[in-house]
């Protein structure tokens, strides 16, 4: 769908039935076209009527459609950043899960966006993780690289994903490990992961436990014993050497 | 010891390098064979309940240290348990976590073992291996050991992404009392190494015809300072930071508060400083890098050569500079509606390309998610005029920096002016 956008847009098709004297051509900049690519992408059902009614007005006002503050545009904008953004969160929070399939090894993820993104950043994945075979799977759509092209297909359920990785504990012991908690700031913490992605973000179960400073029941969810006490040991020795 | 306490260890140890960047390099990826890919923009996989963006795998190789600096949890005479990654360790956790996406890419750092050289050929062991051997195309940073070979130095740049020397603490003599191994001739003269080094390498990209030159470090070099460990004040920090950034184009200066440590030494100040300096120190380098102002200038919105701490630098210069206010928000050129309070480098812009269409009004300001209150005192616009005397009032600056007080005030005066 968001290849279409163009097209449908492009200043070389104007509408058939035009009145005569109204202006034709619609000339439209290069930005707002970006911009709508991006919009059309927003969940918003209202996006298509406001991208209509923009253009229709930008015929006889060209100068609307680069007008950043007039309303309507302000609104445009808005979906475009949601979007993006919603882009940005599925490239950081796409979290795989390798299994063992009878063609060998596969990494899938199950992923939540908010808008219809997969087709567009499906791309991101397949440059970084060409040499794996992957499935980011969605209630929207799902993509699938298997090293020859991305392939779509409809929503999936989240239990169609693996339930768990062997790597999810060293990473949480990394993300328990790698936090000050000297300097706790939850709000700055939430405003850029948001709750809504906790539940498919394997490091998040531990957030609460390493809020509460809560060591020992964090230590039980990293499988981990209490550790022994330091042995002193001589100043700065090689401990492999 | 087990992989899993190893890795607890090693981490909590790296925490206190601020940096977790990963923007800024060259474009590549996999679709050529390799694993991974960079982009320009830099990717925060997570985000710790300290707020801070988790985007590398940030480890040290080992937390030992021949070195004795005061305020480093790591230093040889600090009683902690040691432990040591083999490099194969760290390549294997640096690309399980990466295929499954938990990471943009690895940085690496390590206390001083045996010589510099000897560290510093760990480092680049690591390095090596996984661009080498696996074909990894994510993001390295590397910390550099300033006293290590020129060759190894060379070849550091080869493999990694960013390199970085810390240089600590800003005053030469805050680093011999507490760093007394540490030199900082020394630090220089391997920071203006990489930056001839990563100068060359993309003057050679910029005029390669055919095959690409050999890479340095395309993400260039970055440096931390230790911030309320010493005595330095705000002025010598960002005096030192200013240097730096001229003489060998960083791009970054980090700044890390000072926190203190188990059985910390008695030369080190007990009590932290606040938070909130190092936020200050953070949006004042940012006016020094792309606000153009000057060190003289941001300081001069405090007293004493230290921030103000109340108010961010940018509010605070401006209500010392009252007279260069109120603006005409259609007339006033870039540079002048930069130094508004309130107003960001991109609003700016879109202000600029907004008034070629018609003039911009305060309520478009609002539209752009502008905090109007604080920028209403110091903007003239079609809608608005400040009352006469209210930048000159005695009271701003508290209302101002007290928004409450200020929400009670003004809404009548507002809409009186729209
Ligand atoms: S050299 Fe680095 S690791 Fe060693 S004590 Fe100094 S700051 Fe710590």
């Amino acid at each position: 769908m968001p290849g279409e956008a163009p097209d449908l847009f492009a200043g070389d098709a104007p509408p058939a039935a035009e009145p005569a004297g109204e202006p034709t051509a619609l000339v439209v900049p290069r930005d707002f076209l970006e911009l709508a690519e991006l919009a059309i992408r927003h969940s918003d059902a209202e996006r298509f009527a406001l991208l209509y009614s923009l253009l229709w007005d930008g015929r006889r006002d060209p100068g609307l459609l680069r007008n950043p503050a007039e309303a309507r545009m302000v609104r445009l904008h808005a979906m475009a950043r949601a979007v993006r953004r919603d882009a940005h969160k599925m490239h950081a929070f796409v979290r795989f899960r390798e299994i063992d399939t009878p063609d060998g090894e596969r990494s899938v993820a199950w992923f939540e966006p908010e808008h219809h993104i997969v087709e567009a950043e499906a791309g991101f994945f397949q440059r970084r993780f060409a040499a794996l075979r992957w499935s980011i799977l969605t209630p929207r759509r799902c993509a699938h690289w298997d090293g020859e092209a991305v392939t779509f297909t409809a929503s999936a359920r989240r239990a169609d994903a693996p339930a768990a990785d062997a790597a999810e504990d060293l990473w949480r012991t990394y993300f328990a490990s790698i936090f000050n908690p000297a300097r706790l700031k939850p709000d700055a913490m939430r405003a850029e992961m948001p709750k809504k992605y906790w539940k498919n973000l394997p490091e998040a179960r531990i957030i609460p436990a390493l809020m509460q400073g809560a060591e020992a029941r964090m230590r039980a969810m990293l499988g981990q014993e209490p550790r022994a006490p330091a042995r002193r040991q001589k100043a700065g020795r090689d401990p492999a050497a | 010891m087990e992989l899993r306490a190893k890795l607890a260890l090693l981490a909590d140890a790296a925490k206190y390098d601020a940096s977790c960047a990963s923007s800024g390099s060259e474009k590549r990826d996999s679709t050529q064979g390799g694993l991974g890919s960079t982009e320009g923009m830099g990717i925060c996989h997570a985000y710790a309940p300290d707020g801070r963006c988790i985007s590398l795998l940030k480890l040290l190789l080992t937390n030992a240290c021949i070195f004795d600096c005061a305020y480093c949890i790591n230093r040889a005479t600090s009683n902690i348990r040691r432990a040591r990654f083999t490099v194969d360790e760290v390549v294997r956790l640096t690309l399980a976590f990466y295929r499954r996406n938990y990471i943009e890419g690895l940085f690496l750092s390590s206390g001083i073992i045996r010589s510099a050289d000897y560290t510093m050929e760990q480092l680049i062991r690591v390095a090596r291996t996984l661009r080498e051997q696996h074909g990894f195309l994510g993001y390295i940073h590397l910390k550099t050991i300033p006293d290590a070979a020129p060759e190894l130095l060379a070849e550091a740049g080869r493999w990694a992404d960013r390199l970085s020397i810390n240089v600590e603490l800003p005053q030469v003599a805050s680093l011999r009392e507490l760093a007394p191994e540490k030199d900082l001739p020394g630090i220089h003269d391997a920071m203006g190494e990489l930056s001839t080094h990563i100068a060359e390498a993309r003057e050679a990209r910029q005029t390669a015809r055919r095959a690409a030159p050999p890479r340095f470090a395309p993400a260039g070099q970055s440096t931390q300072m230790i911030i309320g460990a010493d005595n330095s004040t705000d002025g010598q920090i960002l005096g030192t930071s200013d240097g730096l950034y001229k003489q060998f184009k960083l791009r970054r200066v980090y700044y890390s508060a000072y926190s203190p440590i188990p059985e910390a030494s008695a030369a080190l100040p007990p009590q932290p400083p606040p938070l909130l300096r190092e936020h200050r120190l953070y949006q004042a380098d940012w006016l020094l890098r792309f606000y153009d102002f000057t060190t003289e200038e941001i300081l001069s919105g405090g007293e004493d050569g230290m921030l103000d701490l109340e108010a961010d630098p940018k509010l605070a210069w401006a209500l010392k500079h009252r007279d260069d206010f109120p603006l005409d928000l259609n007339k006033a050129p870039r540079e002048a509606l930069l130094r508004v309070p309130g107003l960001g480098a991109r609003n700016v812009n879109r202000i600029l390309e907004a008034r070629r269409h018609s003039r911009v009004k305060l309520a478009d300001l609002a539209r752009l998610r502008v905090p109007l209150r604080k920028v209403a005192p110091f903007l003239v616009a079609p809608d608005h005029r400040p009352p006469p005397g209210q930048i000159d009032a005695t009271g701003l600056r508290q209302k101002l920096l007290n928004p409450s007080a200020f929400a009670a005030a003004q809404p009548a005066q507002l809409s009186l002016a729209l």
